[in-house]
């Protein structure tokens, strides 16, 4: 099986928002939930880079370590998921994740936030593969029909990779050797403790 | 021929050159793997700017996540298990060494009245409001090692969803609980020269000497304290909580955090000694709360001072029909 990771090429993502986009579209995600964004560091300053982030499905996940109900669980592609059944909609992943990765429907006070929602990579979550009742709670599973996920697959100029860490790693790595630059695996060190050795 | 070959040769020989002096070279850590460590290391955060409204999604990377996970996870569990379960063996030594508190001369059939109506009606919103809050706040850390495995997950989540709910909404009977009882008896709770008296002497409950007391001696002001001041910090920062990214940011929130669940598993370890006192740990004392009539021999016992008083206004000694003859005091 596959380490499934996402690593942002920061040289070549011209902040389209695309994958954003995508995102949204493909999983029907309600307005005011990003799964993934595009943040833009140094804006208008020497060093300006836009990085497309969203949850980076950590090696020992801090969502899944605080969560009080444990409702997380990393299927065995690596990829970090969550149920929603099980899911009190207290906040303390979103307390913990390094990424700001976990969304909630609704403002949330006197704990209303509702249900936990984040990327998936598209990989749907614990109801039947690609069955109607997960597309509604967690949106499409595109790795259960042999694709990766879309905001990589839709990014025009290749910034956002998707995939097997090793296969995603040496794309990056030839790319920066032949380029000669590149500012490193965003969200790499603190996601996976390791970056992509050039 | 022979020249193009030593071109091609030289033109390799640059084109290697390059990559192969970049891999030699000890290699300079990447902006991305560089702003990670600092923002780690300085605990401040990778922030930028963002096209969509939600303000907390321009940061990117907010390191400090980590050490509150490894508060949450590792010191809270520590703490609130000390506290708790060491207070639970300490009243267990205590009981097995000393036993119950018994009523010196037994009881003499006469009572006083402690706590009026309102006085009862306001501790018991506040202590049932405590208990509710303190066993689904103990949930969430410990429940998911504790409850989970023997319920299962479903019942667990319905479990704890529930008790989210109580906790957040009894939040606001508990503080107007809290503001009755910091009114009604703040007067009788001032600390004075006969608490250190009494906490010198152990309070009675080490050793064989017999504090005098008033109204509260001063083991009880402690409780009233611990009460008033760590429920209004507990109630503060569990505001703060309730209404998330409301008045703070995640720093906030987060600290918000800490100091409510420390301050709280340290509020229930004391109540826990509160409540074994006030109950199955002495004879006489759970009348106070129950019936609000205390017996006058229990409270010369442990109340001479306010007793005296008491019995100086004579007025509120109230004769209950079986009531010994005069000479039982």
């Amino acid at each position: 099986m596959a380490r499934m990771k996402f690593l942002l090429d920061a040289e070549r993502c011209i902040e389209c928002n695309a994958c954003v986009t995508a995102c949204k579209n493909e999983h029907e995600v309600p307005w005011g939930i990003n799964r993934r964004r595009v943040v833009t560091i140094n804006d208008g300053k020497p060093g300006e880079r836009s990085i497309s982030m969203a949850c980076m499905h950590c090696t020992d996940a801090p969502c899944a370590a605080v969560c009080p109900v444990s409702c997380f669980y990393t299927t065995a592609d690596a990829v970090v998921l969550h149920d929603k059944d099980l899911c009190i909609g207290c906040g303390y992943c979103f307390y913990a994740c390094p990424f700001g990765a976990p969304q909630y429907p609704r403002l949330g006070n006197f704990g209303s936030r509702g249900k936990m929602d984040k990327c998936t990579f598209c990989a749907g979550g614990p109801q039947a593969d690609n069955t109607q009742a997960e597309y509604i709670q967690y949106g499409s599973n595109r790795l259960a029909e042999g694709k990766l996920p879309l905001c990589a697959e839709m990014c025009s100029t290749k910034a956002l990779l998707a995939g097997d860490g090793e296969i995603i790693a040496s794309i990056y790595r030839e790319r920066v050797q032949r380029r000669g630059y590149g500012t490193g695996a965003w969200g790499w060190r603190t996601a996976y403790r390791e970056t992509v050795a050039i | 021929m022979k020249l193009r070959i030593l071109g091609l040769l030289a033109a390799l020989l640059i084109g290697a050159a390059a990559p192969a002096i970049a891999q030699t070279a000890p290699r300079a850590p990447s902006m991305a793997e560089e702003m990670e460590v600092q923002a780690l290391l300085r605990g401040t955060h990778i922030q930028g700017r963002i096209s969509i409204p939600d303000e907390k999604a321009a940061t990117l990377i907010q390191p400090e996540g980590r050490e509150w996970r490894a508060f949450h996870n590792v010191t809270l569990a520590w703490v609130g298990g000390i506290a708790v379960l060491g207070m639970l063996a300490i009243l267990t030594v205590f009981r097995l060494s000393k036993g119950r508190i018994p009523i010196e001369g037994g009881r003499s059939g006469r009572t006083l009245l402690r706590f009026n109506v309102l006085e009862r009606g306001n501790h018991w919103m506040v202590a049932s409001c405590f208990i509710i809050l303190g066993l689904s706040g103990l949930n969430l850390t410990f429940g998911r090692h504790i409850l989970l495995p023997i319920v299962g997950p479903e019942a667990f989540t319905a479990i704890s969803q529930w008790g989210k709910y109580a906790h957040n909404f009894l939040a606001f009977p508990f503080t107007l609980g809290l503001v009755v009882m910091l009114l009604i008896w703040v007067k009788d709770n001032i600390p004075n020269a006969r608490d250190i008296a009494w906490f010198k002497a152990g309070g009675g409950l080490i050793g064989n000497e017999h504090p005098q007391a008033g109204r509260f001696n001063g083991g009880q002001k402690m409780v009233f304290w611990i009460t008033v001041l760590g429920g209004a910090v507990v109630a503060v920062s569990g505001y703060l909580l309730v209404f998330p990214f409301f008045f703070t940011g995640m720093e906030g929130m987060q600290l918000s955090h800490i100091i409510h669940s420390l301050l709280s598993v340290l509020m229930i370890a004391a109540m826990l000694a509160h409540i074994y006192i006030g109950s199955v740990g002495m004879d006489g004392a759970f009348d106070a709360m129950g019936t609000g009539q205390v017996d006058l021999n229990w409270a010369k016992q442990h109340h001479g001072l306010w007793a005296q008083e008491e019995l100086a206004k004579g007025r509120t000694a109230v004769q209950p029909p079986g009531a010994k003859a005069s000479g039982a005091d």
